[in-house]
């Protein structure tokens, strides 16, 4: 079992002709996912290392029942390539682009949430979704993602594989890891993917990943005090941050002295997280809250 | 990317919000002139930079002399340019190293009833951009959410649908304007939320918006700051940035594709993906260091990427010590090995360079490393890395 993602998710890439698309489309394929083609408009009844590319995503779901898109577009059709996929029937969108503008993101996830409640959006600027030994569906490396019983989600792409290779090390696989990306505006966010996680039967605990700018880790700690009874684990990035200076990701921004990293880990705590406070302990941070959990 | 007040205000005017005339100074008499040519009784010099708090900002140079300073005459004016010009100006916003002003606006004196607060940005939790007010106009407003929450007023509005006229006069009755000011609220905010929209900003701030005595809305300020990631669609924005205002190696970092950010510290850092690179920061703090950058060099690094990423790094006079943290994926170990012993060779390393690789490869990358005769510390783990950079300053 896992989240998301399972052996019947059936995957095409919006964007398969270009050199990034193709190249990942192809890694899927490696790793085994359930890959059926891609979408590239006028390019339609052409091929491209076996893929059949399809004109738009309404073909290519007629004609391959394809239920998953991943999106390499460039930046400024983003969001088109999202309410395509949606439009479509598409119901799980992994959106890899990074640099899609704010306001793109704001008009699309407003469409997408009065018009296709059925479609969830993962990302954008992330690197997808794997459910490892059963599909990967992004840019990750598959082979340091072992199958298990930890819910990984994150903000960040190496940071993530950072995670799941100590968890490697202590001995812990992932049910399903999860990136939900950097930006401002997301599809799918934390408290999403640790409702998914606490309901799945083979998820025994979860360990989160955030950073600076926001708050979504705060409200992730208020519904884990709540809602959460698995253990949980989480890291922040960017308790060294400067205030006002974006880090690398559109949201990683300490605004109005808000967004900071001690409040978020304060808040974590608060909830009975085990929050590793050096990017060397996620692992052992993880270990800690299981034995805590089972201490009790 | 930020701008300055005055170009800001020039596009406001182009959105259709009113804003005072003004007349843009680079040398003492341009200001003289333009006091004339505005022809009331008073006007006020502005310092150009891209920071806040220049009225009670002070120069350098020139201790006495405000960033900004009403004026009755055009020698007043021409004094005052004298003193501002050129000379640096420290604001609680610049640092203490402060912003050289080389740029004067001169505005037309207003008959100020009251001051407002004005901003639109995108909320994240809400999805939408949203019109943040106050009645405390003229003081920070970070000042004002933490003593009295409750004077500030937030109004989400539809990015397609643009606020609608209900929501500004609702607004407009929360602060307290009645009269012909209520109608002007209702012709100025939707049209400020577009101009927001059309441009793709991710801040206009607008501190004070003025109420004048004949029931205006008039922004005495423009403080806006465009997403980087719509350029793309804006291409005209581009002569609108002021270079000298940017860190030099972040503008050069930016060329490279790179995302760069200089910090205090001494040991400078190399890192793929930025979530990885914050936490490399907090690593090297823990272990007590003191990172000097934030540096990503994304998922692609190249050899020119990793050069220039390096040569970055080191004009940093500060660095003692370089930390390098890879977790190869896509992107193999030994490839970035390869790229990282030629930027070593080509830059010319004089400090420690400690190097942590992890992921796809990373057995050839380690043995290329080691077998590559250069003084490269390689470091086994995160903690470890970070315990041999910091160890590389005490030695």
């Amino acid at each position: 079992m896992s989240i998301l993602v399972d052996k019947n998710t059936r995957v095409i890439c919006q964007g398969i002709t270009g050199k990034t698309g193709l190249f990942h489309s192809q890694q899927c394929r490696a790793y085994g996912t359930p890959f059926f083609g891609g979408v590239t408009p006028g390019k339609g009844g052409t091929e491209v290392d076996g893929f059949p590319v399809f004109d738009s995503v309404a073909e290519a779901v007629r004609k391959t029942d394809a239920n998953c898109s991943l999106i390499f577009v460039p930046p400024g059709g983003c969001g088109d390539a999202i309410l395509e996929a949606a439009a479509a029937g598409i119901t799980l969108i992994v959106a890899i682009t990074e640099g899609v503008p704010v306001l793109d993101m704001v008009r699309t996830a407003d469409v997408l949430a009065t018009k296709f409640p059925k479609s969830r959006l993962i990302g954008p600027n992330c690197p997808g979704i794997i459910t490892p030994g059963i599909a990967k569906i992004g840019i990750m490396p598959g082979y340091i993602h072992k199958p298990g019983p930890v819910g990984l989600v994150s903000k960040s792409g190496t940071l993530t594989y950072e995670a799941a290779w100590q968890l490697g090390n202590v001995g812990l696989g992932q049910s399903t890891a999860i990136g939900i990306g950097g930006d401002p505006i997301i599809g799918t966010n934390f408290i999403d993917c640790l409702t998914l996680f606490e309901a799945d039967p083979n998820t025994e605990a979860m360990l989160m990943i955030g950073e600076i700018g926001g708050n979504a880790e705060i409200t992730a700690a208020e519904f884990i005090k709540a809602h959460i009874k698995k253990p949980v684990a989480a890291f922040i990035a960017g308790q060294t941050a400067p205030p006002g200076k974006r880090m690398g990701h559109a949201g990683a921004i300490i605004s109005g002295g808000s967004g900071t990293a001690e409040e978020k880990i304060a808040a974590l705590e608060a909830a009975g997280v085990v929050v590793s406070r050096s990017p060397a302990d996620m692992g052992k941070a993880l270990v800690e809250a299981i034995a805590r959990k089972k201490g009790r | 990317m930020k701008i300055h007040e005055y170009q800001g205000k020039q596009l406001f005017a182009k959105a259709g919000v009113a804003v005072p005339k003004g007349i843009v100074a680079r040398t003492p008499d341009e200001a003289a002139a333009a006091f004339t040519q505005l022809g009331g009784p008073i006007a006020v010099v502005k310092s150009q930079i891209h920071a806040g708090g220049r009225g009670k900002g002070r120069f350098k140079e020139q201790p006495e002399q405000p960033g900004v300073k009403l004026v009755k005459s055009a020698d007043e004016a021409r004094e005052n340019a004298k003193r501002m010009l050129g000379n640096t100006l420290v604001t609680i916003q610049t640092g203490p190293e402060g912003k050289q002003v080389n740029t004067l606006y001169v505005e037309g004196g207003l008959n100020i009833a009251r001051e407002l607060y004005l901003a639109v940005i995108v909320d994240r939790e809400a999805g939408s951009p949203v019109v943040i007010m106050s009645s405390e106009g003229g003081v920070e407003i970070e000042e004002v959410a933490k003593h009295s929450p409750e004077k500030i007023l937030k109004e989400p509005f539809h990015a397609g649908y643009g606020l609608q006229p209900y929501q500004a006069r609702r607004l407009a009755y929360q602060l307290g304007l009645s009269g012909s000011a209520v109608a002007s609220a209702q012709s100025f905010l939707p049209k400020f939320c577009r101009f927001f929209v059309e441009n793709d900003c991710s801040m206009a701030e607008v501190n004070p918006l003025v109420v004048t005595a004949e029931g205006e809305l008039v922004a005495l300020d423009a403080k806006v700051t465009f997403d980087d990631n719509a350029m793309f669609r804006h291409k005209d924005f581009a002569e609108l940035r002021d270079l000298s205002e940017e860190n030099e190696f972040e503008v050069r970092a930016g060329k490279a594709g790179l995302s760069y950010v200089k910090l205090d510290g001494n040991i400078g850092c190399l890192v793929n993906g930025a979530g990885l690179a914050m936490s490399t920061m907090d690593l090297i703090k823990l272990h007590g260091g003191e990172p000097a950058n934030f540096l990503d060099v994304g998922g692609g690094a190249n050899v020119q990427q990793v050069t220039e990423a390096f040569s970055i790094i080191l004009a940093d006079k500060h660095v003692k010590a370089v930390l390098v943290n890879i977790f190869g994926g896509i992107m193999k170990c030994d490839t970035i090995v390869t790229a990282l012993l030629s930027a070593y060779d080509t830059v010319g390393f004089t400090v420690p360079l400690v190097v942590r690789l992890e992921g796809t490869n990373v057995e050839i990358a380690r043995k290329m490393l080691a077998d590559s005769g250069r003084k490269i510390i390689a470091a086994t783990d995160l903690t470890d890395a970070a315990q041999k950079v910091v160890a590389t300053l005490k030695a």
